[in-house]
């Protein structure tokens, strides 16, 4: 047993909060802010590879380096904390992309970097809390709490009309976790636990009754939903992208959504999320292919990328509510890989942005002539978003769609498969429009320099990402695979486990 | 004891060159990009040519095939699927990889003259080695999975290079557009291999066959379904109707690329595909039938286009397109071996044709309109004899090689049953056409006079003339092990050919009626373009419906154009972008908007810039929680005691 294990998380979590408070109370000047977000993001980095390293493979069932301590007496909130394989790689995911956001904001945010950095890491903070909470009341709050650093920083730092992007997404995120917190005081109100293994236990024995508890997952469902985005949420994430920092934007959508619907509906309304299951898949298969098609036609980079997201995260809600296994640990793997490259391609576009100072499509052309290695690097990131083998974005797609094909409805999977057609046709009209051709007005009279050393440090690690998992998945699969369980499973094995005295629910309200 | 054969490392060098090229290359001097370019295929070669000895008797100690060499961790293993880096070597892609690391090899050596001064050499060099590494992984793949690595990769490949002057528009646009209209034919490819994964659980060739055979019974139905899917993957990278009109735009990339990734390599991937999976073709007549009608009607359709067009390149273009019609005509009527002979004399006098024709814009400076040729025969000797032997041989001229194979293909057309006629009958029309428009293309470019002033030409350097001496050679002999001993030597991973009906003199009619045929289009091209070159334009003038419709290639591209890919941008951006998506997430943000508005004053301090106003949601939130908290009882009288709410207030 390491001696690190029992607090690890909490450093991970509480590490960007102290590089918070630091940028917060020295000056801001001389790049010292950028210099302490970036020490502390790496030093996060370095927390978050601890956890892999020590995590207990062989170990099938529970989670691992928990916490679990009384915060509030009444009502009884804990600091509960804790990771199993399907948490373990998002919270390191979290990790690597910190340091690329700082990197990729270097020269981007000139005003205020105080500001901005101290944001970023409490929005750090925030996300690795989701990803690692156990209590509902807990997680509740770092997932509001995520909301607060993106709608300011959106504000300040958008390129055109912040204010409205912000405004934009805070009603969108904001108002659909207001269900989600009646949802889970109600829970609350029938369990006297917000701790999530308890509730997980007592829903799946049937200690509340189904009639309401329909209504209770919908809120989850919804909140979660808006968040990924699944169509037709996805109204903020358009505006969200063309106006966020790209440090944000490479962090604001997927991941939490689809993590959080993962563990927390799916998880936790198995019953419910089955009963759903076709309306999802509907709705993602939609998605795939109305933000593939929309992709197409935008004019602005940054809003092109956030259709490509919308298709993207559609095909892992694919996968998730196709309810097996397989799908569930391609879905993670997806995760990962749409991380890693949207990591990638925000920054290339965001250095592009800061040379040439718009985002608009038609402006640019023949941009690798000025900038070759951006240009390759940008290339390289497209082609594993559209999913060519031996590149990590192909095992995902391949795994999801095959998966789908076979163990849930043919047919959804090959509307899906269409996919592969226009991400193909998008990405690389985006390559061809901003850096092949002859060069336009603006790249001909710009006076640029090549990816700088700080972008080039950013992307490299995750390009060698991209390689590795896509050659040699298998780790990655296993490693994932090892700790999950699919919904039927699910239910028996919560059944199994002996009832804990201190959780059994109060006769009366066993009605 | 048999010695590994470590064919890895055919894969594994040009993949070495490819990344020491890439990474380093524009550091390193000329002569050592041209080294590690040059050494990579040559090692790969190296590799296969030991591998191939016990062709000529001397397989000694040499392992059986097939043989297979598999990475021990799998590539993906999920669940019950397991996918594996397994390298397997039979009678069929040993042919294959003689053909794709020999001419490729060749081409690599041509290259370094022919981009002596292009600025990007090393660039270049990279590609060139990193399409090899995707060829020889897609020939050696021992399951679907990593043959489409390989068959994606190529596409990959063939989309960096046809795009390599990228500044170019039309350079870039090519490459687009082949990459996308073969991931068109991927999607088929995938979902056949999405079918065979759910029906037999494996995509490794080698247990497909076996499943395939132990069930005698399993014809048609999914295994139909399967082929067509496959299929359509062929039509993508193999340029066949409806798919092909990627290829002709191909010829935007430098003139040795279009020679080995657009004529005797990448594109030839479809019919080794079909070749390899004939085990399931071989089930389902109704697949084959497809194949057969495809292959017939693409090889006819694309002739007729190669004789109006007026770039030399454009012209082999459509014949490449036409000849791959030809295997798919053989694969069609289950000849596959015939299939792979013609695959690769095909690859031996394209290959010829388009280094010639590189030559000759080489000498031209850069002109590709034949229209402003002529006379070059003089000027070019080495250029015009090799091209004179490739345009027999694609002319089906005997002893040149392609007569062999395009006679074998006719020839077992012919024996197909009752279709097969109709088969046969296309097919000759089509070697009629083929002749012409080939004989057409030499007399424009290499007799009469020269019709450009401004050209100087002169004869290429010897790294360009070697590789087309030595393919001049291969476009002479390489038919002459013939249809019988070839489809006998190919028949363990094939399957073998039909038995020939009738007598032999059949076969020599038909021999005979091809070489009239053949001959009857070199007189045509005779007539029109040497001894009365004015004569083609009145012909042209006489109906200028038809020759317009040809020379505009039918108006395809613009039929595609109006009817999928304007209403696919149309419906994304009004249909989609306006109607719905400002319908739906609009109205949704107008809906939110709404919702707030209930706390209407608390919003308008928001819209100010109050951040902080947010506490004030929350607390708003709170509000509406508890509220419903207390309510509760109310709503749902009895079903949850009073005091938990205490518990929720922090009381006790």
């Amino acid at each position: 047993m390491n001696a690190f294990n029992p607090i690890i998380l909490t450093l991970i979590l509480l590490t960007p909060l102290v590089g918070a408070v630091l940028v917060a109370l020295l000056p801001d000047r001389a790049k010292i802010p950028n210099w302490i977000a970036l020490l502390t993001s790496l030093v996060t980095l370095l927390f978050t590879l601890h956890l892999p390293a020590h995590f207990a493979w062989g170990q099938q069932q529970g989670f691992q380096f928990e916490i679990n301590r009384i915060w509030i007496e009444s009502p009884a909130i804990f600091y509960h904390v804790g990771i199993d394989s399907l948490s373990l790689w998002l919270v390191v995911l979290t990790g690597i992309l910190a340091p690329v956001g700082v990197l990729a904001s270097w020269n981007a945010i000139q005003s205020r970097p105080k500001v901005f950095y101290s944001f970023f890491l409490l929005q750090q903070t925030a996300i690795v809390g989701v990803f690692i909470s156990l209590d509902l009341m807990l997680y509740y709050g770092f997932w509001e709490l995520s909301l607060v650093p993106m709608a300011v920083l959106i504000a300040m730092y958008g390129r055109k009309d912040g204010s409205k992007a912000a405004l934009k997404f805070f009603l969108f995120t904001f108002i659909p976790s207001a269900p989600l917190l009646v949802a889970i005081l109600w829970l609350y109100t029938r369990t006297h636990t917000f701790n999530f293994a308890d509730l997980q236990f007592e829903i799946a024995a049937g200690l509340i009754p189904a009639g309401l508890l329909f209504w209770v997952a919908l809120a989850f469902l919804f909140a979660f939903a808006v968040k990924v985005p699944v169509f037709p949420l996805h109204g903020w994430l358009s505006d969200t992208f063309a106006e966020a920092p790209v440090a944000l934007a490479m962090i604001v959508a997927g991941k939490m959504g689809l993590y959080s619907l993962l563990r927390f509906h799916v998880g936790l309304f198995p019953v419910q999320a089955r009963q759903i299951a076709p309306l999802m898949i509907a709705l993602a298969v939609i998605g795939i292919l109305y933000g593939a098609c929309l992709a197409l036609v935008q004019k602005n980079f940054f809003r092109l990328i956030a259709f490509g997201t919308v298709s993207h995260g559609s095909l892992v809600i694919l996968a998730i509510y196709g309810l097996t296994k397989m799908g569930w640990t391609a879905s993670i793997f997806q995760i990962l890989s749409i991380g890693i490259v949207e990591g990638v391609v925000l920054t290339i576009l965001g250095g592009l942005y800061n040379r040439y100072k718009t985002a608009e499509i038609d402006s640019y052309g023949g941009a690798a002539t000025k900038l070759p290695r951006a240009a390759t690097i940008f290339v390289l990131a497209a082609l594993t978003s559209i999913g060519l083998p031996l590149l990590s974005g192909f095992i995902g797609e391949f795994l999801i769609l095959s998966t789908t094909f076979s163990q849930v409805s043919r047919w959804w999977a090959i509307v899906a498969a269409v996919s592969v057609i226009l991400s193909a046709a998008y990405m690389l009209w985006l390559v061809q429009r901003l850096f092949f051709g002859p060069e336009g007005k603006l790249t001909a009279s710009t006076s640029v320099r090549d990816l700088s050393f700080g972008e080039f440090i950013a992307v490299a690690p995750l390009v060698a990402l991209m390689l590795i998992l896509g050659v040699s998945p298998t780790p990655l699969l296993d490693s994932i695979q090892s700790g999950l369980h699919p919904p039927s499973a699910q239910i028996k094995q919560v059944i199994q486990i002996p009832i804990n005295p201190q959780t059994v629910v109060a006769p009366e309200a066993k009605r | 004891m048999n010695t590994p054969l470590h064919l890895w490392l055919i894969p594994l060098l040009p993949l070495l060159g490819f990344a020491l090229n890439s990474i380093l290359g524009r550091g390193l001097p000329k002569w050592l990009v041209t080294t590690i370019g040059l050494l990579a295929p040559l090692g790969a070669l190296t590799v296969v040519l030991n591998a191939a000895r016990s062709l000529v008797g001397l397989g000694a100690g040499l392992p059986a095939l097939p043989y297979v060499e598999a990475c021990p961790n799998p590539w993906i293993a999920l669940g019950s699927l397991r996918i594996d880096f397994a390298l397997a070597l039979d009678q069929l892609s040993l042919v294959m990889l003689l053909v794709v690391t020999g001419v490729g090899f060749l081409i690599h050596v041509y290259s370094a003259g022919y981009m002596k001064d292009d600025p990007g050499y090393a660039r270049y060099f990279s590609y060139l080695n990193l399409f090899l590494f995707f060829m020889t992984t897609l020939v050696l793949g021992g399951n679907l999975l990593l043959m489409f690595v390989g068959w994606e990769g190529v596409g990959l490949a063939s989309y960096l290079l046809i795009g390599f002057w990228f500044n170019k528009k039309s350079a870039a646009d090519a490459g687009k557009k082949a990459f996308i209209v073969n991931r068109i034919g991927d999607f088929g490819f995938l979902i056949g291999i999405f079918l065979l994964l759910s029906n037999f659980g494996t995509l490794s060739f080698a247990n497909l066959g076996a499943l395939v055979a132990a069930n005698p019974g399993w014809t048609g139905g999914v295994l139909t379904i399967i082929c067509i899917c496959l299929f359509i993957g062929a039509t993508g990278k193999s340029a066949q109707l409806p798919l092909y009109i990627w290829l002709p735009d191909a010829m935007e990339g430098p003139t040795p690329v279009s020679a080995l990734i657009h004529a005797a390599t990448m594109v030839t991937a479809g019919v080794y595909m079909i070749a390899r999976t004939h085990f399931l073709f071989d089930r389902s007549p109704l697949a084959l039938l497809v194949v057969a009608i495809i292959g017939a009607a693409t090889a006819l359709f694309a002739a007729t286009m190669g004789m109006a067009q007026n770039d030399i390149k454009r012209v082999l273009a459509y014949s490449t397109i036409s000849q791959l019609g030809y295997m798919f005509l053989a694969c069609g009527v289950a000849a596959y071996s015939g299939a792979i002979f013609h695959l690769m004399t095909h690859a031996f006098f394209k290959a010829l044709l388009f280094l010639g024709a590189g030559s000759v814009i080489h000498a031209m400076g850069g002109e590709q309109d034949m229209r402003k040729m002529g006379g070059l025969r003089k000027k070019l000797p080495v250029t015009f004899w090799t091209m004179t032997a490739a345009v027999f041989a694609i002319a089906g001229f005997p002893p040149f090689a392609g007569f062999f194979s395009k006679d074998a293909i006719l020839y077992y057309a012919y024996l197909h049953g009752a279709g097969g006629k109709i088969l046969y009958g296309v097919g000759l029309l089509t070697a009629l056409l083929t002749s012409f428009y080939m004989f057409r293309l030499w007399y424009m470019t290499f007799f009469g006079e020269i019709r450009s002033h401004d050209a100087h030409p002169h004869e290429s350097p010897w790294s360009m003339l070697g590789p087309l001496s030595i393919l001049a050679v291969l476009s002479i002999c390489g038919g002459w092990i013939g249809i019988e001993r070839f489809g006998a030597y190919l028949a363990p991973a094939t399957g073998k050919l039909a038995e020939s009906a009738s007598s032999s003199h059949l076969e020599l009619i038909l021999s005979i009626v091809a070489v009239l045929v053949a001959l009857e289009g070199l007189l045509i091209a005779d007539k029109y373009y040497r001894r009365s070159p004015e004569r083609p334009a009145k012909v042209a003038a006489a109906m200028p419906g038809v020759y317009n419709l040809v020379a505009n290639k039918y108006y395809v591209d613009e039929f595609y154009g109006a009817v999928v890919v304007k209403p696919l941008l149309g419906i994304s951006k009004y249909l989609l972008g306006w109607v719905v998506d400002i319908g739906i997430a609009g109205g949704a943000a107008w809906l939110l908007a709404g919702i707030a508005n209930f706390g209407g004053a608390i919003l308008q301090r928001w819209q100010s810039g109050n951040i902080r106003s947010y506490a004030a949601w929350l607390a708003a939130g709170a509000a509406v929680v508890l509220l419903f908290a207390f309510l509760q009882p109310v709503l749902f009288p009895a079903s949850v005691p009073l005091v938990h709410f205490n518990l929720l207030l922090g009381g006790r």
